[in-house]
């Protein structure tokens, strides 16, 4: 078990409010400067995440000279009451700066590739002003020395996820679909705030080292309940069984968006979270299996619907879904895979962005056609999009050297190690899930590229400008690399070893887990190219059996929150309705309605004849005096 | 004599007054039975003041005599008004103050 204790920031460091400040500043003055800066807002849009990717660059090379602290920036004190301190700055370690490289890197690659894809769209400069945001809010989420400072960043991603998702909101299907995933996050995040408030209640404070310091003495108890609500955020927030449905929707943003966000980097944040919370993990055995288990369910779900959809982007999505299925997997496994689950994590920010800007690259020359029952044989056409993507597609499906193999298969190996029950059925679900990717992805590689081409006439698909295909390429290039780079030689383990731990045994490359993987990856690919390579591939969809159905329907999880939450939702709001207009108001209704219609009666008695009234005088008088009399004997 | 006569006259004539006020449409006789059934009052008050040989009940008719005048000098004049305005002197056209 590692706690995190901080010095106070040095040299260079001391300046790391710079990394916000960039993005921070360019969003501002795109969204408020309005279109007067739409003739070189996109130049600055571009800027700033490149010149917080430079800072971070220096800050990184700073970082590894002192390997064994974390560097703690003080900003401003944010909450400064009696009984709750919060303290805001800016918690400069390996984890973070990981982040930090990925986040701007892969950021402002995908920025240079939004010039190009949204050149003819009237409102890039305001697409550029929501990016900035976003890399904003997803660098405070990443630096962050507390928790309530992550929960500003997380809910900042949340609210440029909304706007980005919905940023074409003139398409009804988008406007929902933000929504959707605003409504979906918001579940995660309830489980992320009562996170932060048990935290407060035992520990009283929020800091990372304060939290992490004082969860040993708190118990067991306390650690599972802060393990699982810690868990329920991350399911919210990285699209992980239950909370899934959001994501395969939100690919009605626009592509550069679902490359960014909805790929490489806002949806890791739930394995940011759960991995900078290890301490805690740690404690609670219970809470690390749980992980573990969604993880695992998720890698799966998410590679069946893959396979069943037409939609490029969706079939993306679902792929997503089951790579970051892998990552929470790895989270759930403890110090032993904390290291792959962030090294997978990179990995996937390389190869998924790339293959997402692949797609974009495809739908924006086939004149935004994203169903590959139109595609095929486009590999003459779009070269360069072809290059890049076959290289990210090796990297995905885990084909040695490519990145996948080394990352996955770490992650792979960590769960074989676990031992116990569980260890073996994680493996299983890890390598029936690489076998599953392979199918997916080689048939998401034929429909695309190969075979005859099933284009409508008047399409005439174009490579992209050299805007779009330079950022393909570099990624390409990290697709390639980055795997060995980070894990041959134990380089990504030494060097977060200090915030994580370091894994208790020593990877080993080939295991038989990994043998079983790769064999599986051949069947997998074989089974893709019988089925979509040696026979043509039908323009329009056949029904498909029970599986394929289901996939299509996203495995029922539209189906099975409607019917578990939303039915169950709307019978309730209708019962109360219900019992609000029949009860509450029935009550008061009928009692003015009674009163209202006996005086409406009542009223009758006054004629105005004044005959009548000397009748009741007389009448009144008679009764009186009887009873006195009565009375009187 | 006994109070008794005069008591029953009292009663006979306040009866007879009382029927007039109820099924008489005229304002003018409906009046003058009012008058009547106050009539019916002072002659009682006056037969029990004899008969206890004091003079309160003497006294009360006075009273009752002096309101009964300033009664027909209000009454009467509000008479007049309606008739001038409904052209008749009925109670039951004057009914408009009602429901």
């Amino acid at each position: 078990m590692t706690t995190l204790t901080t010095i106070a920031a040095t040299g260079v460091l001391r300046e790391s409010w710079l990394l916000l400040a960039f993005p921070l500043f360019g969003a501002v003055v795109l969204l408020v400067g309005g279109r007067r800066t739409d003739r070189w807002g996109h130049l600055l849009g571009v800027a700033m995440p490149i010149a917080a990717f430079v800072y971070g660059l220096i800050a990184f090379f700073t970082l590894l000279g002192d390997t064994s602290r974390s560097q703690d920036q003080h900003l401003f004190s944010y909450i400064p009451v009696a009984g709750l301190q919060v303290n805001e700055g800016l918690l400069i370690d390996q984890l973070s700066i990981s982040f930090v490289l990925l986040i701007t890197g892969v950021g402002s690659l995908i920025h240079i590739y939004s010039i190009g894809y949204m050149q003819h769209d009237t409102d890039r400069r305001r697409f550029f002003g929501y990016m900035n945001l976003f890399i904003a809010a997803m660098l405070l989420l990443v630096l962050s020395d507390n928790y309530l400072g992550l929960y500003v960043g997380w809910e900042g991603v949340g609210l440029a996820s909304y706007l980005l998702i919905g940023f074409w909101q003139f398409k009804p299907s988008a406007a929902v679909a933000a929504k959707k995933a605003f409504v979906v996050n918001r579940v995660g995040d309830f489980g992320l705030t009562v996170a932060i408030f048990l935290m407060f209640a035992e520990f009283g404070t929020v800091q990372f080292p304060g939290v992490f310091g004082s969860v040993k003495a708190g118990g067991s108890g306390v650690a599972t309940a802060l393990g699982l609500l810690l868990l329920l955020g991350a399911c919210g927030k990285s699209a992980q069984v239950p909370l899934q449905s959001w994501l395969l929707d939100a690919m009605e943003g626009p592509t550069p968006v679902s490359a960014l966000i909805h790929a490489a980097t806002m949806v890791t944040a739930g394995v940011y979270l759960l991995v900078r919370s290890n301490p805690i993990l740690a404690l609670s055995p219970g809470a690390r299996l749980a992980i573990a288990i969604i993880g695992a369910i998720t890698l799966l779900f998410g590679a069946i619907i893959g396979c069943a959809k037409d939609d490029i982007k969706k079939s993306l999505a679902g792929s997503t879904m089951s790579q970051i299925g892998y990552m929470t997997l790895g989270a759930g496994l403890g110090p032993a895979g904390y290291v792959f689950a962030i090294a997978h994590l990179i990995a996937h920010g390389f190869f998924k962005a790339g293959l997402f800007l692949g797609a974009g690259s495809v739908i924006h020359g086939m004149d935004d056609e994203q169903d590959m029952r139109h595609y095929g044989g486009l590999a003459r056409l779009l070269p360069i999009t072809f290059g890049t993507f076959i290289l990210a597609y090796l990297a995905i499906i885990g084909v040695p050297p490519f990145s996948g193999f080394y990352t996955k298969d770490g992650i792979i190996e960590a769960a074989w190690d676990r031992g116990g029950t569980a260890g073996p059925i994680l493996t299983a679900c890890a390598i029936l899930g690489v076998g599953i990717t392979a199918f997916y992805m080689t048939r998401m590689v034929l429909m695309t590229f190969f075979g005859k081409s099933r284009r409508p006439e008047n399409t005439h698909p174009h490579e992209s400008p050299a805007v779009m295909t330079v950022p393909m390429i570099l990624l390409a290039v990290g697709s390639v690399g980055a795997g060995a780079f980070l894990i041959i030689g134990q380089r990504f383990e030494n060097f977060l070893g200090p915030v994580t731990g370091v894994p208790p045994t020593a990877h080993s490359y080939w295991s038989v887990p990994g043998d079983i993987s790769l064999v599986l990856i051949v069947i997998g690919a074989a089974l893709a190219w019988n089925m979509y390579g040696r026979v043509p591939v039908p323009v329009t969809a056949p029904r498909g059996n029970f599986p394929v159905v289901a996939g299509r329907k996203d495995l029922y999880g539209d189906a099975l929150n409607e019917s578990l939450i939303m039915r169950p939702g709307q019978w309730l709001t209708r019962l109360s309705v219900y019992f609000d207009n029949r009860g509450v108001d029935g009550l008061v209704n009928s009692l003015a309605a009674l009163i209202g219609g006996t005086s409406g009666r009542l009223r009758r008695l006054q004629t105005g004849f004044v005959r009548s009234y000397a009748m009741l005088m007389f009448l009144g008088a008679f009764v009186v005096i009887t009873l006195l009399l009565v009375v009187r004997l | 004599m006994s109070p008794v006569h005069y008591v029953a006259l009292s009663a006979i004539l306040f009866v007879i007054g009382g029927v007039g006020v109820l099924v008489r449409r005229n304002a003018i006789v409906v009046f003058m039975c009012i008058e009547l059934m106050l009539n019916a009052c002072n002659l009682a008050f006056v037969a029990f003041a004899n008969m206890h040989g004091n003079l309160d009940g003497q006294v009360i008719a006075f009273f009752v005599m002096v309101v009964a005048a300033a009664e027909v000098v209000v009454g009467l004049a509000i008479l007049m008004a309606i008739y001038r305005a409904r052209r008749s002197a009925s109670v039951d056209d004057a009914n408009l103050l009602k429901w």
